[in-house]
């Protein structure tokens, strides 16, 4: 090995050893537990699939998993469907000098404290909350919106409009407008060269969003504890809850590594598009 | 067509800002609730967060782990984006793949599995614990920033340098760094925030000294107040005002 490539692994290593020994061996460590299972309040090594068993053939366990895939999935459409739009108006009818501006303003809530952001959706959809008094104003409500799937679809759509714009805002502010105006001499009328042309153009900003959209969604803990109240269960409230009320870490193991496997998949779908070093 | 793009940008803007304007407006209630009929403009609740040392100390936590974990983060990320970037190792693939995977994982998992092994090594919760967690979050984040900003001119620069005799220390810290510097700059800084915003590794990883969004959640589990409203408006502000002032030194540098 000569002394340029050496020096190259010596500059490499720390940064891999990092990695290794406090996120891989960690994961290892976790699906080795996985296996395992509980006598009492102490925990048995073992191969045993007893715990894959009851997550996925057990219905309320099953059902946690449903409900955050169904949220997440409904959230990552949603914020695409609302960021879109916003990121092309301010990439095509704000004045060049106010961009900067404008999607500075887009994402500045992207600063304040997550749980505090959660927390400020339960003040906002509450039942003494300014909608249902505004409601209320002209006669209408109150409506209960706090601690419903609504308040955690929506309190997640909020945090990741934001982040999607800035994704995507950066994917169309590339585009040459050279490709639109072929589209139109061409013939296509605005509609066609949005759908046919830009849109297409966009996908791997858009999958790129998506895909971190998705990560970030499925396994959050905050926002659904928060918004969602008891009324159903998400994963990662359930494994929060294996390991507290039982301590039972073989179940969480299990659990996150269902998560893991979802999100495995989800990275199999979209990897094609997917552009996660120029993010 | 640009009546409504702007139709739809002020609704976005109100969706967007609701939750914000109604946290900041009720931190000045002067009442128990931060709910509306607004009673009164009172900052008695700033005051009382301010005195709360609990609180302090956690934000005093809060930014001496970010601060130190981001560092770590940048360094070990640079110098591995370096390595990477100027010769093909045999597997560099699988190495950047290795170092970009923590990325896909939610955070949840990583403290997770933080916690197992820790346990099972018999080490106690703590800051520290935190703080390597929040590493292996950001030094994906630093590792891919600082590769992507390295070029072809700087790899020709590095090799000047290097036929001029200088050692690969100084190569990498007078010649790359400072050509970096916008980047390490930005890789650092969001490291920061995301480290300074974690909440569910510190959590999981932190025990008797926790940080700032593990107290302001144990805040939370006692009821709504307008003292969690203060808390949050706060590191709005203070957040935002230094979004505000890199945007300007960024705008006036070019």
């Amino acid at each position: 090995m000569s002394d340029e490539r050496r020096l190259a692994l010596a500059l490499v290593s720390p940064a891999l050893l990092w990695t290794l020994a406090f996120f891989a061996v960690p994961f290892a460590a976790m699906l080795l537990l996985s296996f395992a299972h509980m006598e009492g309040r102490t925990v048995v090594q073992g191969l045993s699939l007893a715990n894959y068993a009851k997550a996925l053939g057990e219905p309320s366990h099953l059902k946690a998993l449903i409900n955050s895939v169904e949220i997440t999935v409904t959230v990552t459409v949603v914020s695409v469907a609302l960021a879109w739009p916003l990121a092309a108006t301010i990439a095509w009818s704000v004045p060049a000098r106010w961009q900067r501006a404008a999607l500075l303003m887009a994402v500045l809530p992207f600063w304040t404290s997550y749980v505090v952001r959660s927390y400020s959706w339960a003040l906002v959809l509450g039942k003494n909350g300014v909608v249902n008094q505004a409601f209320g104003a002209v006669g209408l409500g109150p409506f209960e919106l706090a601690s419903t799937r609504f308040a955690t679809v929506l309190g997640f759509t909020h945090f990741f409009v934001m982040l999607l714009t800035l994704t995507i805002y950066a994917n169309l502010i590339q585009l040459s407008p050279n490709y639109a105006r072929a589209a139109q001499d061409l013939g296509a009328g605005r509609l066609r060269t949005l759908w046919h042309v830009i849109l297409p153009l966009t996908l791997p900003g858009i999958v790129t969003g998506a895909f971190v959209t998705f990560v970030l969604c499925i396994g959050d803990y905050i926002t659904p504890q928060i918004l969602g109240g008891n009324t159903e269960l998400t994963l990662p409230q359930l494994i929060m809850l294996q390991m507290g009320r039982g301590g039972n870490f073989p179940m969480a193991s299990a659990l996150s590594v269902i998560l893991m496997a979802v999100v495995t998949l989800a990275y199999a779908a979209s990897a094609r598009w997917l552009r996660l070093d120029r993010l | 067509m640009r009546r409504l793009g702007y139709l739809y940008l002020a609704l976005a803007y109100g969706f967007i800002f609701l939750p914000v304007v109604v946290l900041v407006v009720f931190s000045l209630q002067d009442g128990r609730l931060p709910v509306p009929p607004f009673q009164g403009f009172s900052l008695r609740w700033y005051g009382k967060i301010l005195s709360d040392r609990g609180l302090m100390t956690a934000l005093g936590n809060s930014a001496a782990v970010a601060g130190v974990s981001s560092g770590v983060a940048l360094v070990l990320g640079f110098l591995a984006a370096h390595g990477l970037a100027r010769v093909r190792l045999p597997g560099s693939v699988l190495m950047r793949g290795v170092l970009i995977a923590p990325m896909t994982v939610s955070y949840l998992i990583i403290g997770l599995g933080l916690l197992t092994l820790f346990n099972q090594m018999g080490v106690k919760p703590s800051l520290w614990a935190t703080g390597i967690g929040h590493v292996v979050i950001n030094l994906p984040l630093c590792f891919a920033i600082c590769f992507a900003a390295m070029g072809d001119h700087q790899k020709s620069a590095e090799r000047a340098a290097r036929d001029l005799g200088a050692s690969e220390m100084r190569v990498l810290w007078h010649v790359s760094a400072p050509m970096l510097a916008p980047a390490l700059g930005a890789a650092f800084f969001l490291s920061v925030t995301f480290s300074w915003d974690e909440f569910i590794i510190a959590f999981l990883l932190t025990r008797f000294d926790v940080t700032l969004p593990v107290e302001i959640w144990s805040m939370l589990r006692s009821g709504l107040s307008p003292a969690t409203n203060a808390i949050g408006s706060l590191v709005f502000l203070a957040s935002a005002l230094v979004v505000i002032a890199l945007e300007a030194l960024f705008r006036r540098s070019k």
